[in-house]
């Protein structure tokens, strides 16, 4: 069944438009499909004016925070004497997301335009792109395209003769899930143990080598040059009010056709499945998550919740990442649960005493659950400890943690109940458990 | 709305908030759990500690703030006006947090505390008492790990205790500046780990442990103290003790001039431990490895316990106490009057013990030849310290820590901080972090301890101090772009000064720092290395120098001591200083010679040291152990060691470091030994009691006359040639020195013996970085490994008294001479860097052999 015009209307590539042309990672077919037009029409402006064209266009950060990037920006400091830095985080590493390295793999110059840009506009004259240390494939083709963006002079000094300077560095970090968090990522590359710092001082003053630091992703700063291109109006055309602009959802699991979509903020699940052509034959859809792991569930109820940064809020979940995963009837959300306890445990940077301690023990609790030697009290103490975690923890990864256990037991309670009172068979036995990790 | 307020006489900002219903003013920026404690409430935590920075890693700390969605770490949350707090005792929030976050430790934690060393006094057992839950929802099977981790022979890791607050780990970055340990893997798994690679500890930090690792900190042992649980341990006092068990009395730190407050624990009669004190203005919470674990010295089996006396054959037999006064009182009015007693002191006295020696000479033997200086010296430093030293305190515009923490600029001249000074160091580093201070070093190399206060190095040749000083007090440019930077730095107001004992070895060095402080307004104080000197200067332990900083020369002065003394009249000819002595002494113009805690082995010159003292008539020792000196003496008169007596000492500001008794064994003390000894002569010396001692030096009458500046002139720089070296040299913290006796663990921390020199002058030699390097004189000679330093050519380091380099003893020489070096060559092998040194063939003793067999003939020797 192909999907409805009014469905496909807003399907809006804009990052993702160039992704299958031949050789689409070359500066030469960059150039050709209005590369650099942008950085060439910025340089004409005023760095202000570019901050406040930003700010106008509404765009917001995506990383999964969502916070307004212009605003970001305008909170750096100026004439103040100290070097500026742009940090652009490809740590991506969220659970299910899958939108930063398919954009360096196919577009990176996209990025690149959009960091000379930044540079530019918040007086940044040293740029770094910090990569995640598994994405060897894509660090190698965005240093690629970073010798090219030199070779152009889109790089280095004096920028198209406009005497702007920017130098770019590739950086890999070395698989930490936490460097994605902008302090921890910020003293990792530094030299530093990753973990997160205390704040304030936020990056906006003492970032980077102490000094004034803009941390964005990769789809927000990939997003600069079409705005600057294209105008506030136009870019507001996709999206809502609050949330404007097209948004690259990944779609993964019991879906025909899993991969990116981008389209315009505010589509719907029921939408984006009639896109991707619909659950997998023989699936039902049981739960999902609207932006990755660390927001919570939602369920078949919610196919129709616009999903736009607020509306998404509302309904007691976050838009994340847009990494949307799709379940069925045919998964466990108890065994889900408990890949991702397991995750935030191997992941949890251990500065903090509840992230570190609590998924560590809430991912015990959990496999003796599914190991069939669960008990009531489990259902308690993990709510409990989910309750002493949340908004306790050092950094917003033990929050995240706490998502897919409390909104796993809120919909799916007679899933672990099955367990606890033997309906269902255990999915991990003792043998299994024994040096398990 | 941010009010300002006379405080002090200072305007400070403050905020108002209220805490629990309290409302409460305090200066801006106050951490929220700093309030609260003032309010008297109490907060759990385990990161938080107010020396360091904060971290907000335990989350102990949680209240609720209103306005605020989630609870906040009131270690880290600064107060703001209007702001309201409830803690856990008017918020359930509050209260369910830290129940929750105290659960989330208590889970891994093995709850041994039957068996624990922190039982009884641990922040998590009293913690989990008042802020936890009754009992723990979690049943799986804890997280376990080889214990102990060994992070250095004194310090042990038990790794399932730890809580992971990284206290331990911030300090030694923080504070120490030695980074020995730090986190190591994520997550549950991780966990206090030490450096296992060699490479990140090159250079100046290497060290071994008994694991072969690189372990550097004289610090370590403040990481055992300020861990909130019992995972630090020492490995001294491990399973030794109970805190409940442990009588602990305030002391003051033997160890050296720093005057550091410390708490000595004991039980049964013996001492178990020593932690720091706390006095913000002096060592705050910290003190070094030696103040904490050197303290065993006096148990060992060459404790002096009954006096002897010597019987016309010649064989020392011991005594009773009355035979040996008469005896000592004897001999010594009897060599009075044939020719003269001289009598040195030693640096390890107290104020008390130094004034009774001071009246002592002045009042029984009517000389001026008394001295407490054990080192190199000179009479330029005895008019220095007549004038910069003598009667400054504190009180009246003495240099202080805290001066030296603000200050904009300190200039070290002759004065390893580190090595000779350790909590003065932690100043000066303190000061550079977080006030900016520019530290300023003139030696000949770059040491640790200047490298981690940010140190400028400004280079000399041992012997060019008084040069370089005389430079920066003129107007010439140079000579060097560091001095330019010093030049500028020691004329910012506030600028300090700061020189050591060993600037007394440089002709015209001292004379130099008074004009460079004069010329500059920069201030200026001495920091001696030993505990006792200080105070052996305003006692009157000096042959120009009367109690309270009385010139001898000075008539008035004179008239005003001996009627303050009820005597007719003191002496008014200069006494002799300690080489002086010595020389007569050993020319029979001295008959007598009264030693306190003297090792020859300091001495500049050992071997003629004990030529003299075995050459003079009649030699009495006031010892606490058997040593060189006690089994040459006439008279031996065991005295007690700083924990079996009550007195002070002057810490290198001149604040007055009053201690008590800690074990009360009725050992005497030198003050008291000598009243009885001038019993049996007929005088009454009035020194039986310390207080009464301490009255009647507070009420000396104020002396006004202050005697000019010395002016000594600089030497001209020796030349070495190919194959020569000018000597530099000073001690290591931790080295032969015997207070570290029977101290173990310890000793295994110490830095590795080595020998320095240029690259170039290494060339010169053929020496290749790690090839054993022979430094010799006609007397002896020292091999050790080389370690190429960034120094001037033709200089050569070595250790002053460290295994392998009894530099004083094995080449009766000091630093200023010129000596010979020569190499085999090679290159390092494997077991270099442990310190061994190996001797020099025929005629000469092995260094290594020297090095122990000092250490075995010292008896109370006080090297600090």
């Amino acid at each position: 069944m192909s999907p409805s015009p009014e469905v496909l209307q807003k399907l809006t590539p804009v990052l993702t438009k160039r992704w299958l042309s031949p050789d689409a990672w070359r500066i030469n077919t960059y150039e050709k499909l209005d590369g650099y037009l942008g950085l060439k029409k910025a340089l004409k402006s005023h760095p202000d004016d570019l901050i406040a064209l930003v700010k106008d266009s509404g765009l917001r950060g995506r990383g999964g925070a969502g916070f307004p990037t212009g605003l970001k920006w305008s909170f750096i400091p100026q004439n103040d004497g100290k070097p500026h830095y742009l940090v652009v985080n490809a740590d991506e590493g969220e659970p299910g997301t899958c939108k930063d390295l398919p954009m360096m793999m196919n577009d990176p110059h996209a990025l690149i335009e959009g960091i000379v840009i930044t540079c530019y506009a918040i007086r940044a004259e040293r740029a770094y792109i910090y990569i995640r240390g598994e994405a060897v494939h894509a660090a190698r083709r965005l240093r690629h395209a970073v010798a090219e963006a030199y070779a152009r002079g889109y790089l280095g000094r004096n920028i198209l003769g406009t005497g702007l300077n920017v130098e770019l560095v590739v950086h890999s970090g070395a698989g930490a899930y936490i460097c994605g968090e902008e302090t921890a990522l910020l003293d990792s590359l530094e030299g530093f143990r990753g973990q997160p710092r205390l704040k304030p001082p936020f990056p906006a003053t003492h970032g980077l080598y102490s000094s004034p630091t803009v941390v964005n992703n990769v789809g927000t700063i990939a997003s600069v040059p079409y705005i600057v291109l294209g105008g506030v109006d136009w870019w507001r055309q996709m999206g809502t009010e609050k949330s404007s602009g097209p948004m690259i959802y990944s779609l993964s699991g019991r879906v025909v056709n899993p991969g990116q979509y981008e389209c315009t903020m505010g589509i719907t699940l029921r939408e984006l499945l009639e896109l991707c052509g619909g659950m997998q034959p023989g699936h039902e859809l049981k739960f999902w998550t609207p932006g990755g792991s660390s927001t919570p569930l939602f369920t078949a109820e919610h196919l129709d919740v616009p999903l736009d940064f607020d509306s998404v809020a509302a309904q007691g979940s976050m838009l994340g990442t847009t990494a949307t995963q799709i379940f069925s009837d045919q998964d466990c959300p108890v065994y889900a649960t408990y890949r991702w306890i397991e995750f935030y445990a191997h992941e949890s940077c251990g500065k903090c005493t509840p992230c570190r301690e609590g998924n560590y023990w809430m991912a015990r609790i959990l496999r003796r659950i599914l190991s069939g030697a669960g008990t009531y009290d489990d259902l308690d103490t993990l709510l409990d400890a989910c309750d002493n975690l949340l908004g306790r923890s050092f950094c917003a990864l033990g929050d995240g943690a706490t998502s897919p256990v409390t909104s796993s037991i809120k919909y799916f309670k007679q899933d672990y109940l099955d367990y606890i009172e033997g309906r269902k068979k255990p999915l991990l036995d003792a043998r299994e458990l024994v040096g398990a990790h | 709305m941010t009010v300002t307020q006379q405080k002090d006489g200072e305007i400070v900002e403050t905020v108002t908030l209220t805490i629990d219903g309290i409302e409460t003013t305090v200066p801006k920026g106050t951490l929220v759990i700093r309030a609260a404690e003032a309010l008297g409430i109490a907060i759990p935590r385990f990161c938080d500690h107010p020396l360091l920075d904060p971290a907000g890693a335990c989350r102990q700390c949680l209240v609720e703030v209103e306005g605020q969605r989630k609870p906040m770490t009131s270690c880290t949350t600064t107060c703001t006006d209007g702001m309201v707090v409830k803690t856990q005792l008017t918020s359930p929030v509050a209260r369910k947090a830290q129940e929750g976050i105290m659960e989330f430790l208590l889970i891994n934690h093995p709850l041994d505390c039957p068996i624990c060393d922190k039982g009884g006094e641990c922040p998590l057992q009293n913690q989990a008492m008042s802020n936890g839950r009754s009992d723990s929802r979690f049943v799986e099977e804890k997280r376990k790990y080889p214990t102990p981790l060994a992070i250095s022979t004194q310090v042990l890791l038990d790794r399932e205790r730890c809580v992971l607050c990284q206290r331990c780990t911030r300090f030694s970055e923080e504070i120490a500046g030695d980074p020995f340990i730090d986190l190591m893997e994520r997550g549950a798994a991780e966990q206090i780990g030490v450096f296992s690679d060699t490479p990140y500890l090159e250079g100046d930090h290497a060290a071994t442990n008994t694991s072969g690792d690189p372990f550097n900190s004289y610090y370590s042992g403040n990481t055992i103290q300020i861990c909130p649980v019992g995972a630090l341990t020492g490995s001294d006092y491990r399973f030794h003790s109970r805190p409940f068990d442990l009588v602990s009395t305030p002391s003051i730190n033997e160890h050296d001039a720093g005057g550091d407050a410390i708490r000595v624990d004991h039980r049964r009669g013996s001492v178990m431990r020593r932690l720091s004190g706390e006095d913000s203005a002096v060592n705050e919470e910290w003190i070094s490895d030696k103040t904490r674990f050197a303290f065993r010295y006096a148990n060992g089996s060459d404790r002096l316990v009954y006096p002897r006396v010597r019987d016309e054959d010649g064989t020392l037999r011991e005594t009773s106490w009355s035979e040996a006064l008469l005896v000592a009182a004897e001999g010594l009015a009897a060599a009075r009057d044939n020719g003269g007693v001289g009598v040195l002191t030693g640096g390890r006295v107290t104020v008390e013990d130094a004034y009774a020696y001071a009246k002592f000479a002045r009042v029984a033997l009517a000389t001026n030849d008394v001295d407490f200086r054990v080192r190199p010296h000179s009479a330029e430093e005895t008019a220095f310290l007549a004038d910069y030293a003598a009667g400054v305190s504190p009180n009246n515009g003495g240099v202080t820590y805290t001066d030296v923490e603000q200050a904009p600029a300190v200039l070290l001249v002759g004065l390893e901080a580190e090595e000779e000074a350790p909590s003065l160091f932690l100043r000066l580093r303190k000061g550079n972090r977080k006030h900016g201070l520019r530290l300023f070093s003139v030696q000949p190399f770059a040491s640790p301890g200047v490298t981690k206060a940010n140190g400028t190095l400004l280079p000399v040749v041992p012997g060019g101090e008084a040069e370089l000083l005389t430079a920066l007090a003129g107007d010439a440019i140079g000579p060097s772009a560091e001095a330019e930077q010093a030049r500028s730095a020691v004329r910012t107001d506030g600028a300090i000064i700061l020189v050591g004992e060993r600037l007394a070895a440089v002709p015209g060095g001292l004379s130099a720092a008074a004009l460079l402080a004069d010329t500059t307004g920069a201030r200026l104080a001495w920091v001696p290395r030993r505990a006792g000197d200080r105070g052996a200067v305003d006692a009157g332990c000096l042959p120009t120098l009367l109690p309270g900083a009385r010139p001898v020369s000075d008539l008035s002065g004179r008239v005003e001591l001996a009627s303050y003394w009820g005597v007719d009249s003191l002496p008014s000819a200069p006494g002799r200083d300690t080489a002086e002595m010595l020389v007569a002494a050993a020319t029979g113009q001295l008959a007598g010679l009264v030693v306190g805690g003297v090792d020859p082995g300091d001495l500049p010159d050992p071997a003629a040291a004990e030529q003299a003292m075995e050459a003079v008539g009649f030699l009495v020792s006031l010892e606490l152990r058997d040593g060189w000196v006690p089994q040459h003496a006439n008279v031996v008169l065991p005295v007690a060691p700083v924990v079996e007596k009550a007195g002070s000492f002057l810490n290198w500001e001149g604040r007055l470091r009053i201690f008590d008794t800690v074990l009360s064994t009725g050992a005497m003390t030198d003050a008291r030994v000598l009243n009885s000894i001038a019993d049996e002569m007929g005088i009454a010396l009035g020194t039986g009691d310390p207080r009464r001692i301490r009255a009647e030096l507070a009420g000396l009458p104020a002396h006004e006359v202050r005697p000019t500046p010395p002016s000594y002139p600089a030497a001209e720089l020796p030349k070495p040639d190919a194959g020569q070296a000018v000597l530099a040299s000073w001690h290591h913290l931790l080295d032969l020195g015997s207070l570290q006796d029977n101290a173990e663990f310890l000793a295994g921390t110490a830095r590795p013996a080595v020998v320095r020199l240029s690259a170039a002058t290494a060339a010169e030699i053929g020496a290749q970085d790690g090839a054993q390097v022979t430094v010799s004189t006609e007397r002896g000679a020292i091999t050790l490994p080389l370690r190429i330093s960034a120094m001037p050519d033709r200089v050569v380091w070595l250790p002053t008294n460290s295994a392998g380099s009894t530099v004083r003893r094995t080449l009766g020489t000091d630093a200023g001479a010129v000596v010979s070096i020569r190499t085999d060559g090679g290159a390092r092998q494997a077991g270099d860097g442990a310190g061994h040194g190996t001797g020099d063939g025929a005629g000469h003793s092995t260094a290594d052999g020297a090095g122990h067999g000092a250490r075995h003939a010292q008896s109370t020797e006080e090297d600090q």
